[in-house]
């Protein structure tokens, strides 16, 4: 403690000194005088210390959790036990339920169209989250089952005039379709070939889009797709964006409900075992061509699912909406939520697509707290925000004992 | 081998080369039903890559590996993806433990009932009354094989938290939740201090004889090698050097010179 506490203030007095000419001194070549700020001196030192006490303490928590976690010690936060209690989280839905679906009647319409775009990636992180958090397949080019399922909606609603409904399942199966495709030449690949492969997969994506003037119409884009109809009667824009809010809300726990399965199923299993090791998990008898294609074509179609509400909501794509950025931020939910971690990604979702929008007075610094953020949870807590869940097994056994786990 | 029993696994002839390195060169064994057999060698002789080809992590360059499954047809396992292999009753560990660290000693073993049950994503999606049974199926069968090794009371750990020796173990559980009839280890005592090898030795025994599982065994630690398993097989450089029981062995002028020459003087 002591320890750090000096250095700490070693720190402090170290960044005074190397900002004394920029923060402190300041020539008026107008008046030809030196002005002093000392104010600024101060501000910097106390700046400084805070910064680098927390940064120590940070440090220290995270080895002291390290050697408990080492000696096989309870390394579970209170937030997580909270989590684990499963009356706690039928109370926590049940709010949560009302409070979502209150939203759309207590704010107006643009709060209504930032929750869906933020709806909309948690669906994508959820999607993402089974190739990259449960298989282990790092993905960079997810963005692009993404677009396949919002070009299929408008294109189809262009040429053919076919409704939301009916091209919602097409656009997953689509995804998914797309997903298999692209699995089989990556089968044999991992760790960063794979991520390559994958990245350029996404980049191929979109320059076809924006090319093949024929299929895509080229970089102006689809105009003028339809919003979902709601039984047949036309809404007006308000209207039609609490409906889309509903419909995301609904596809949000479709795709959460069935996640959650897969993730305790015998298939999860496989994907986590797959990912924490290829060779042992193919001496175990796993198919690991299945495996992998599975988890891919699974990933890929939420993406193409939610790819068809995307264009129905936003009535207009083109390929700039599908870019590497895109990919980088959905990873960036796995990653920053949790990986493998349902919960984790879902808040991961909201803090990266709502925080931007709220803090649109400070958007200037948006990338750059991105990056810090990135950085510090890398350090910090690597497992991500939510770390996952393990699921609990009921068994008795053949000996005389009771408890179980 | 007096006694004329069922042969589970032959290999004839095996041949891998890397490039222009033969690291095995014509190996040929036979496995038996009851059987402890055991290849020994010294460091690089080539035993670790011929389970390898045996298991289908690599294709051999030459040579037939047969399965004689009891009751079933023979089946010839060159080529054949690590993933068959295993189907087919032969399960193996690794001499590095490889171990799924982030899962619990528990969803370890469920892992090997994978190749056994059948439950596709439709049907987990779906979840009905036979996944359910047939989860609960999978959960009861690990954990009794758990205890079967004497892990039970580690099974909701993490398995990167266990001792060495008990990872070890598990690994052994893991392989035989395939529902092998025949168990390739991979150094199973490498690392172990004297007490876990003691117990490893009788834990390998009472596989052998309670669940009529055939073993094939890498090892170097010779007590544990001497003491149980029976036919022995030499290699060196590559080359199967030596064949027969413990005593055999242990006079073979060619194994003393090869590799176990001080410790028979002594």
């Amino acid at each position: 403690m002591l320890q750090d506490f000096k250095k700490s203030i070693l720190v402090s007095i170290w960044f005074v000194f190397l900002t004394f000419p920029l923060m402190v001194v300041r020539v008026n070549t107008m008046d030809q005088v030196v002005i002093w700020r000392w104010m600024n001196l101060v501000w910097v030192a106390i700046g400084s210390f805070i910064l680098s006490y927390l940064w120590r303490y940070m440090l220290s928590r995270k080895q002291a959790r390290t050697k408990v976690a080492e000696e096989g010690g309870d390394t579970r936060t209170k937030l997580q036990l909270l989590l684990e209690d499963m009356n706690f989280r039928y109370k926590a839905m049940g709010v949560i339920l009302v409070l979502i679906l209150i939203f759309p009647l207590v704010f107006d319409t643009y709060q209504s169209t930032i929750m869906i775009s933020a709806l909309i990636y948690v669906v994508l992180g959820l999607g993402l989250n089974i190739s990259v958090g449960l298989a282990g397949l790092l993905d960079l080019g997810y963005v692009a089952f993404f677009g396949v399922g919002a070009y299929t909606y408008a294109l189809l609603n262009h040429h053919f005039d076919l409704g939301f409904w009916i091209t919602l399942p097409i656009g997953g199966v689509l995804g998914c379709l797309l997903g298999v495709v692209l699995g089989f030449p990556i089968l044999r690949l991992r760790g960063d070939y794979l991520a390559i492969v994958t990245l350029g997969f996404g980049m191929i994506f979109k320059v076809v889009m924006e090319n093949w003037d024929a299929l895509s119409f080229g970089p102006s884009g689809i105009a003028n797709i339809d919003r979902p109809s709601f039984f047949g009667m036309d809404l007006s824009l308000a209207n039609s964006t609490i409906y889309i809010y509903y419909i995301m809300i609904a596809m949000v726990i479709f795709t959460i409900l069935i996640t959650n399965r897969l993730k305790n199923s015998r298939i999860g299993r496989a994907w986590i075992a797959l990912r924490e090791d290829e060779i042992a998990c193919v001496a175990m008898g796993i198919d690991m061509a299945k495996t992998k294609l599975s988890a891919y074509a699974l990933g890929a179609f939420w993406a193409g699912m939610v790819g068809v509400l995307f264009a129905s909501k936003t009535t207009f794509i083109n390929p700039a909406s599908f870019t590497f950025m895109e990919s980088a931020i959905i990873l960036s939910i796995v990653v920053l939520g949790g990986m493998g971690s349902i919960l984790g990604v879902i808040l991961g979702a909201f803090i990266l697509i709502l925080l931007p929008e709220y803090m649109r007075a400070f958007s200037e610094y948006r990338m750059l707290a991105f990056g810090a953020a990135m950085v510090l949870m890398m350090i910090f807590r690597p497992q991500g925000i939510i770390s996952n869940l393990r699921q609990t097994y009921e068994y008795k056994g053949t000996k005389e004992k009771t408890d179980n786990g | 081998m007096a006694e004329k029993k069922h042969k589970l696994l032959e290999v004839k002839g095996l041949t891998m080369d890397f490039g222009g390195l033969r690291a095995v060169d014509s190996v040929s064994l036979e496995v038996h039903e009851g059987e402890i057999a055991a290849l020994i060698g010294p460091n690089g002789a080539g035993k670790t890559t011929f389970f390898n080809c045996v298991t289908g992590i690599y294709n051999p360059t030459k040579g037939d590996i047969l399965l004689h499954p009891k009751g079933l047809e023979t089946r010839r396992l060159n080529g054949l993806k690590p993933n068959k292999v295993t189907e087919m009753g032969l399960a193996r560990t690794f001499q590095n433990i490889r171990l799924f660290s982030d899962m619990t000693v528990l969803e370890n073993v469920m892992i090997g009932r994978h190749c056994r049950t059948k439950s596709g994503i439709f049907r987990s999606i779906v979840r009905g009354k036979a996944v359910l049974e047939e989860e609960q199926f999978i959960v009861e069968s690990s954990y009794q094989l758990l205890e079967k090794v004497g892990l039970e009371d580690f099974a909701n750990e993490f398995s990167k938290n266990l001792p060495y020796g008990a990872q070890r173990r598990l690994e052994i559980a893991r392989a035989m939740a395939t529902d092998p009839f025949l168990l390739l280890l991979d150094e199973p005592a490498a690392g172990m201090n004297p007490q876990e090898t003691s117990d490893l030795d009788q834990l390998i025994c009472k596989i052998s004889t309670e669940e009529q599982i055939a073993i094939l065994l890498i090892e170097h630690d010779m007590k544990l090698v001497m003491n149980i398993s029976n036919p022995i097989y030499v290699m060196e450089y590559g080359k199967k050097i030596a064949e027969g029981s413990p005593q055999e062995i242990k006079d073979n002028p060619k194994v003393i010179e090869a590799y176990l020459g001080e410790e028979v003087d002594a």
